[in-house]
C-alpha cells in the first residue's frame, strides 16, 4: 500500500517535471534574443522572407498559444517537421534514438558490470598493488575528457594500427563484424569515465560495509568469506552504486552527444548538434524534449529500484 | 565544524602539490595572454603541419601557426571557463539556498521546485539549449556551465543551512532578536562555507570539462580563438598527418584537469575529513 502511494507521488512528480521541462525548452528557444525566423534563414534574409516564414510557422501568435499548439500536437504524437531535412521529426528521432539506445545500453552494461566488478575487487584487495594501480587508473579516467579519449582512440586504433574504422556507423544487416567494429570505440570511450566513477563509489561503500559490525558478526558466526561478501555485504554496498548509476545516466547522455559527434555516429546526440548547427529549431525543440523525457524516466526507475531495495527511503520520501 | 580550527600546518600533500601546479599553470596562462614564442594568430603557410622540432616544440597547425603559442594563449580561456562558471553558480546558488532554508514555505517551495526542474535536464543539454539559439561566445559558455551547477549548490547550501538553523548558537541569535540578514551573514555563512568550498573544488574539474566539451562542439569561443576544446575539434581533420595539433591542447587540458582535481581532493581532505571516506557523486 505504502509502495503504491510512493509510486503515485513519484509519477505525479515525473509528469510535473516533464511539463515544466516543456515550458523551459520552449521558452528558452523562443524568448532568448535571436529571432527564430532569422536564426533559420540566416542574418542576410530579406524582411519579406522572414515575414513569410513567421506566418508559416505561426510565430506571430502569442507565445502561450504557440506553446499550447506545440504541446497538444506533441501529446497527440505529432512531433513536427524538420525544417532543414523536410522530414517528419518523429521518424528522424526514432531512427537516431534506436542507434543511440544500442550505444547507451552497451556502455551502460559495461559501466555497471565493470564499475561494480572493479570496485569489489579493489575493496577485497585493499592496499595491495593492484588496488593502488586501479585507484590511479580511475583518477586518470575521471580527469580526462571523453572527447580526448575519443581522439586518442581514433589515433591509435584507426590511424596507427588500422584495426578499426575511425568514424561512421554500419547497420546490423552489414554483418555483425562491421556493426560491432563501428560500435567498439564509441562504447569504450563512453564508458571510460563512468566506469571509474562507479568503481570508486562501489569500492568505498563496500569497504564501509566490510568494516561494519554485522559483517563482523557474520564472520564470527563462521560464515565463509564468499558468503559474507555475497549475502551480507553486497546488497548494502550496492545501494549507493545504484544511485550513482542513475546520476551517471545524465552524464551518459551528455557523453553521447560528444562521442557521437567525434565518431560521426548518427544517433540522437549527433542529431541535436546537427539541429543546432543548422538552426533547425522545431527538430531541436522536440529532440531536447525526447532526451529530457528519457532522462526523467531513467531517474524515476532508479528511484523506484532504490525504494524497493531500501525500504527506509519510502518513509523518508513521504517527508520530503 | 571544528575542521576549520585545526592546525594550518598539516596541509594534505595533494593540496600543496595541486596548488603549486595550479599556480604555475595560472602564471603561464596569464603571461600567455600577452607573451608567447610566436604570434598565436600569425599564418606561416610555408611552415604548415610541421612536426614538433626545436623551433616549434609542439609543431605547427594547418595554417603554420605555432601550436605551443596557441596552447599558451588559450590557457586562460579554460581557467576562466572553470572558475568563472563556479563563481556564477556560487553567486546565484548560495543566496538562493540560504533563502530557501530561512523562508520555509512558499519561497522555499518555489526555489526548490525550480531546482528540481533544472536538475532534471542533463548537464550538456542545458548548455546546448542556452547556446543553441544565440551566437556562441566565451561569456555564454561560462554562463551556461555556471547555470548547470546552480541547482547543486542551492540544494547543498539549503541542506547545510537547515542543519545549522537548529543549532543552539543560531537559536540564541534569534532569541537576541537579530534579523534574518545578520543571522545568515554572521552565524550561518561562516559555518556553512567548508562543505560549499569542498563541493566547488570538486565541481571546478567538471566545469572545465563541460566548458571544453561545449567549445569542442563549436558552442564556445569561435575561431581564431585558441580555446583548447576548439583546437582539438579543429585539429581532428589532420589527425593522421599531424596528430600534435590535437595532442598538445588535449594533453594540456588533461594536466590542468588532474591539477584542479588534486586541489579539489586536497581541499576535501583538509576541510572535511569525515567526507573523505564517503564517496561523492
Amino acid at each position: 500500500m505504502r509502495l503504491a502511494a510512493f509510486l503515485l507521488r513519484r509519477l505525479l512528480g515525473l509528469v510535473g517535471v516533464l511539463l515544466g521541462m516543456s515550458v523551459l525548452i520552449f521558452g528558452i528557444i523562443h524568448i532568448l534574443p535571436g529571432n527564430v525566423a532569422y536564426a533559420i534563414l540566416g542574418e542576410f534574409a530579406t524582411p519579406a522572407a522572414v515575414a513569410q516564414l513567421e506566418a508559416k510557422l505561426g510565430l506571430n501568435d502569442p507565445l502561450p498559444m504557440q506553446y499550447w499548439r506545440w504541446l497538444s500536437a506533441l501529446l497527440q504524437g505529432d512531433f513536427g517537421t524538420s525544417i532543414v531535412m523536410s522530414r517528419p521529426a518523429a521518424s528522424l528521432i526514432a531512427e537516431a534514438l534506436g542507434r543511440s539506445a544500442v550505444l547507451a545500453a552497451l556502455a551502460f552494461g559495461l559501466v555497471a558490470m565493470g564499475g561494480i566488478g572493479l570496485g569489489l575487487y579493489g575493496a577485497t584487495h585493499r592496499g595491495r598493488l593492484a588496488d593502488k594501480l586501479l585507484t590511479l587508473l580511475q583518477f586518470v579516467l575521471i580527469a580526462v575528457p571523453e572527447f580526448f579519449w575519443a581522439i586518442l582512440a581514433v589515433l591509435i586504433f584507426a590511424a596507427w594500427l588500422n584495426l578499426l574504422p575511425a568514424t561512421g556507423y554500419a547497420p546490423l544487416s552489414d554483418g555483425v563484424l562491421a556493426w560491432g567494429s563501428h560500435l567498439l570505440l564509441p562504447v569504450l570511450v563512453l564508458a571510460s569515465g563512468l566506469v571509474a566513477h562507479v568503481a570508486r563509489l562501489t569500492r568505498s561503500s563496500t569497504i564501509e560495509v566490510l568494516d561494519s559490525r554485522y559483517v563482523l558478526t557474520a564472520r564470527a558466526r563462521g560464515l565463509g568469506e564468499r558468503r559474507v561478501l555475497w549475502r551480507h555485504a553486497l546488497p548494502n554496498a550496492l545501494l549507493p552504486a545504484i544511485t550513482v548509476l542513475a546520476i551517471d545516466a545524465g552524464l551518459l547522455i551528455g557523453g553521447i552527444v560528444v562521442v557521437e559527434t567525434v565518431f560521426a555516429y548518427p544517433g540522437l546526440g549527433r542529431l541535436l548538434v546537427y539541429a543546432i548547427e543548422r538552426h533547425d529549431l522545431p527538430l531541436l525543440q522536440v529532440g531536447m524534449m525526447v532526451v529530457t523525457a528519457i532522462y526523467a524516466v531513467a531517474n524515476f526507475i532508479a528511484e523506484l529500484l532504490y525504494a524497493v531495495l531500501n525500504p527506509r527511503i519510502r518513509v523518508a520520501g513521504a517527508a520530503a | 565544524m571544528t575542521a576549520v580550527a585545526r592546525s594550518p600546518l598539516r596541509l594534505p600533500s595533494s593540496l600543496v602539490l595541486g596548488a603549486a601546479l595550479l599556480g604555475l599553470i595560472a602564471a603561464a596562462a596569464i603571461v600567455g595572454i600577452w607573451l608567447t614564442p610566436y604570434d598565436p594568430a600569425a599564418f606561416a603557410v610555408r611552415d604548415r603541419l610541421q612536426p614538433p622540432s626545436a623551433l616549434h616544440p609542439f609543431g605547427t597547425d594547418e595554417f603554420g601557426r605555432d601550436v605551443l603559442s596557441r596552447v599558451l594563449a588559450g590557457a586562460h580561456l579554460s581557467l576562466a571557463a572553470g572558475f568563472g562558471a563556479m563563481a556564477i553558480s556560487l553567486a546565484v546558488g548560495v543566496p538562493l539556498g540560504l533563502l530557501a532554508a530561512f523562508h520555509r514555505g512558499v519561497t522555499e517551495e518555489l526555489i526548490m521546485r525550480a531546482v528540481d526542474l533544472l536538475i532534471s535536464l542533463p548537464p550538456v543539454l542545458l548548455g546546448l539549449l542556452v547556446l543553441a539559439v544565440t551566437p556562441p561566445s566565451l561569456g555564454k559558455t561560462i554562463a551556461a556551465v555556471g547555470l548547470v551547477y546552480v541547482p547543486i549548490l542551492v540544494r547543498l547550501t539549503r541542506a547545510v543551512a537547515l542543519g545549522l538553523l537548529q543549532e543552539d548558537f543560531v537559536q540564541a541569535a534569534r532569541a537576541r532578536g537579530e534579523g534574518a540578514v545578520p543571522i545568515l551573514w554572521h552565524e550561518i555563512l561562516p559555518n556553512a562555507w567548508p562543505p560549499i568550498i569542498v563541493e566547488c573544488g570538486l565541481r571546478v574539474t567538471f566545469a572545465i570539462l563541460l566548458g571544453s566539451a561545449l567549445s569542442f562542439l563549436g558552442l564556445g569561443p569561435q575561431p581564431p580563438a585558441s580555446e583548447w576544446g576548439l583546437m582539438i575539434a579543429e585539429g581532428r581533420d589532420f589527425l593522421r598527418q599531424a596528430p600534435w595539433i590535437c595532442l598538445a591542447p588535449g594533453l594540456s587540458l588533461c594536466v590542468l584537469l588532474v591539477t584542479v582535481n588534486l586541489v579539489g581532493e586536497g581541499l576535501r581532505e583538509r576541510l572535511d575529513p569525515q567526507l573523505s571516506g564517503r564517496a561523492h557523486a
